[in-house]
């Protein structure tokens, strides 16, 4: 089996689709000749063409909107936006078309499209280069939302968003795009979306994250094992629709949930997760649910996004409350 | 006022453009004498095109379809229905029977050649008013009143199953123009992507984008700017600088052009031109039709409180319909007796359209989930279920 990256994955998932169906076409700013400025899309261009790997006119609306036109003629179009603080002038085709087309026509037409994006901070870039604002994508219905946290899974799920009937938002943690290598069989096997993948067991803790925030989590989970305390990790994956069930059987296992995630605190889908262990688990909690986040600031310059960023030392802090509480 | 008017000079085809020694000479004036090295490296031409003019004068040879009457009584009708359907929504809302509704009335030429011009198997990316362009496209009173009474399913035709809904957010359909139009290319059918704009959706990036990838892929692609000259209460000279919107596409690389929106024979003969252009690879076209939002904006707006009565009283005398019935009179095509026949007609159809709106039986509520993804996930069952069934929670 092949050793790949998580961009790896991507760029694999993206290959074995377009050479298994002749409807995905691959689009974007710098996606071509350079294959995209994280070298997602390597390769792509010379094996498949310029008709079906496009390099685009700078204009983020368009590649979107393009997109929902693309889609609705049935073909199976996989834009990328270079980057999430890029992605905004998207969100109005987002909101206003590739969600509604289905409902707005009773199922006449549809729109199988993904718009992927690199975000998260942590890769020392200039402004813009390192929000997370995926509750803006999350707060909308009819769209999908799946965050990928190791190259399996950026395989498995991107083929899954690609064969996916309705649109998909497929947000990629570019700081642990190239952290870890995994052996993945490039055998086009598609991971299930709308489920959270339990990626460490356990029992006295759970602690939720999606993302790269997966990478500092672990470690913490590591630590916290050898202090005696046994964490569970849950890696969400998919925002919308949201597997409450998993969060929810877990939550009822440890009775303690922490989540975990790098973008600010207030209206972050932190307290989408929040809400319904209140509303469901409330009664099998042993202590608060509580969060690590960023801080409801403007990300800062790279100077300060380590402070900005939840770190390993808040994660066991925060768990060691939560422990404390009873 | 005079300015606008300017545009509806008599003749079939003019030019709104410089000459290179007015070029050269503009040129030299904005540079000064002392650096007289700049040359013309570029020059367009923006045409404009009518051939009847609101006295019924023809003002130059009539295009081939044009000669032989039988298409352009098709034509008259088409517009006649789709004023009737005009007509029989704005009196549905007036009487609490339909949501707020956007009146085509006095851009049906562009509405109906739109429809028309069209084969069956091109796409149609429309704004909110054009009524007339779906309709002659086979799409049926009744759905149209649907979705204008809040239903959903109004937009799921029995016909040209391809065709977008109506686009509400302004230019937001131009880019799908360009996806579908790519698909076309891509598939190497010979097909075209229409998109219907009004003169505000050239102020916004949307458009821009949109004719600037048109242009580079070279896709086929029209867009039709029906330039009614207002945007709700905006006038056409607040949107743009330009001296025609039309050469807008000139920046993304292909040729626009203007026509006489309220001249049927004028709207459709340029359509054709530009349909066949993209059908056979030749690439993108807009057209910039002129023409009068006769109504208000829709019918929540009130048009007095931002222009003059006499402006629109001058359009008036500019309609599409007297306009296209005047001459099929003049030239012996038509008779009192059938206007009379077909006014009767077409208020029977409306009325039996109104009635089929009005007797179809309401979505049940929870059909509001039915169609958000291909199969709902299981996260929103329950709320589904609430909904569905109140009492079994």
């Amino acid at each position: 089996m092949p050793e790949m990256t998580l961009v790896g994955g991507v760029n694999a998932a993206l290959a074995y689709e377009m050479a298994a169906d002749d409807r995905v076409l691959v689009f974007g700013e710098d996606i071509g000749v350079n294959g995209g400025v994280f070298r997602a899309t390597e390769g792509l261009q010379q094996r498949f063409g310029p008709e079906r790997v496009i390099d685009t006119p700078l204009a983020e609306g368009l590649i979107a909107g393009m997109a929902v036109g693309l889609a609705a003629q049935g073909l199976r179009p996989v834009a990328e936006i270079q980057f999430m603080g890029f992605s905004y002038p998207t969100l109005d085709q987002l909101i206003s078309h590739a969600s509604r087309l289905r409902n707005r026509t009773r199922g006449r037409l549809s729109c199988p499209m993904v718009l992927r994006a690199p975000f998260g901070g942590g890769i020392h870039a200039p402004e813009h280069h390192s929000e997370s604002t995926e509750a803006l994508y999350a707060h909308i219905p009819g769209l999908r939302v799946v965050i990928p946290s190791s190259p399996a899974r950026a395989y498995g799920l991107l083929l899954a968003a690609i064969r996916d009937p309705d649109p998909v938002v497929f947000l990629e943690p570019k700081r642990i795009y190239r952290l870890t290598k995994q052996e993945v069989a490039d055998d086009g096997e598609a991971m299930p979306l709308d489920v959270c993948f339990v990626v460490r067991d356990g029992t006295d803790i759970t602690l939720v994250t999606w993302g790269a925030m997966i990478h500092e989590t672990l470690q913490a989970a590591e630590q916290l094992a050898k202090e005696g305390i046994s964490a569970e990790v849950i890696d969400v994956a998919t925002l919308r629709p949201l597997d409450t069930e998993t969060i929810l059987e877990s939550v009822a296992k440890t009775g303690r949930c922490v989540i975990i995630h790098e973008a600010p605190r207030s209206g972050g889908f932190g307290a989408e997760i929040a809400a319904v262990v209140a509303e469901h688990g409330l009664l099998n909690l042993l202590a608060p649910v509580a969060r690590v986040t960023g801080y409801d600031t403007i990300m800062p310059l790279l100077k300060l996004e380590q402070h900005f960023l939840p770190s390993v030392e808040r994660i066991m802090d925060t768990v060691h409350k939560t422990m404390e509480f009873a | 006022m005079s300015f606008l008017l300017n545009h509806y000079r008599q003749g079939s085809l003019r030019h709104l453009s410089l000459s290179k020694e007015a070029c050269h000479t503009q040129i030299m004036s904005m540079l000064g004498e002392e650096e007289g090295n700049m040359r013309c490296v570029a020059q367009f031409e923006v045409g404009y095109t009518g051939y009847l003019d609101h006295e019924l004068r023809v003002t130059g040879p009539l295009p081939e379809f044009a000669r032989e009457p039988v298409q352009l009584i098709a034509a008259y009708r088409a517009m006649a229905s789709a004023r009737a359907f005009d007509r029989k929504a704005i009196n549905l809302q007036r009487t609490g029977q339909l949501g707020t509704f956007a009146s085509c009335l006095g851009e049906e030429a562009i509405a109906v050649a739109v429809g028309l011009a069209m084969r069956p198997e091109d796409v149609l990316l429309p704004m909110y008013r054009h009524h007339g362009a779906y309709l002659s496209r086979g799409v049926r009173m009744a759905e149209l009143l649907a979705y204008w009474g809040g239903d959903e399913r109004g937009m799921d035709f029995q016909s040209v199953r391809e065709d977008f809904a109506v686009a509400v957010p302004i230019a937001t359909q131009a880019p799908h123009a360009v996806g579908v139009g790519y698909a076309f290319k891509y598939r190497k059918e010979p097909r075209v992507a229409v998109c219907l704009l009004g003169d505000g959706a050239t102020s916004k990036g949307d458009f821009y984008e949109a004719i600037n990838a048109a242009g580079v892929w070279e896709l086929p692609v029209v867009f039709v700017v029906a330039n009614n000259l207002w945007a709700i209460s905006v006038p056409r000279t607040l949107q743009s600088r330009a001296q025609t919107l039309a050469q807008k596409a000139i920046a993304a690389g292909f040729e626009g052009e203007q026509v006489d929106g309220n001249d049927y024979i004028a709207v459709r003969d340029r359509l054709d031109q530009a349909l066949q252009r993209a059908r056979s690879g030749q690439g993108p076209c807009l057209i910039e039709a002129l023409t009068y939002r006769m109504g208000d904006h829709t019918t929540a707006d009130d048009s007095r409180r931002y222009r003059d009565a006499e402006e629109v009283e001058a359009w008036q005398r500019r309609d599409p319909l007297d306009r296209l019935r005047g001459y099929l009179l003049q030239s012996g095509a038509w008779s009192e007796a059938d206007e009379e026949a077909l006014q009767v007609e077409c208020q029977e159809a409306a009325d039996q359209a109104a009635q089929l709106y009005l007797e179809r039986p309401l979505q049940p509520p929870a059909s509001m989930f039915d169609y958000l993804y291909e199969r709902l996930p299981r996260a929103y069952a329950e709320q589904r279920k609430a909904l569905a069934d109140p009492n079994d929670v």
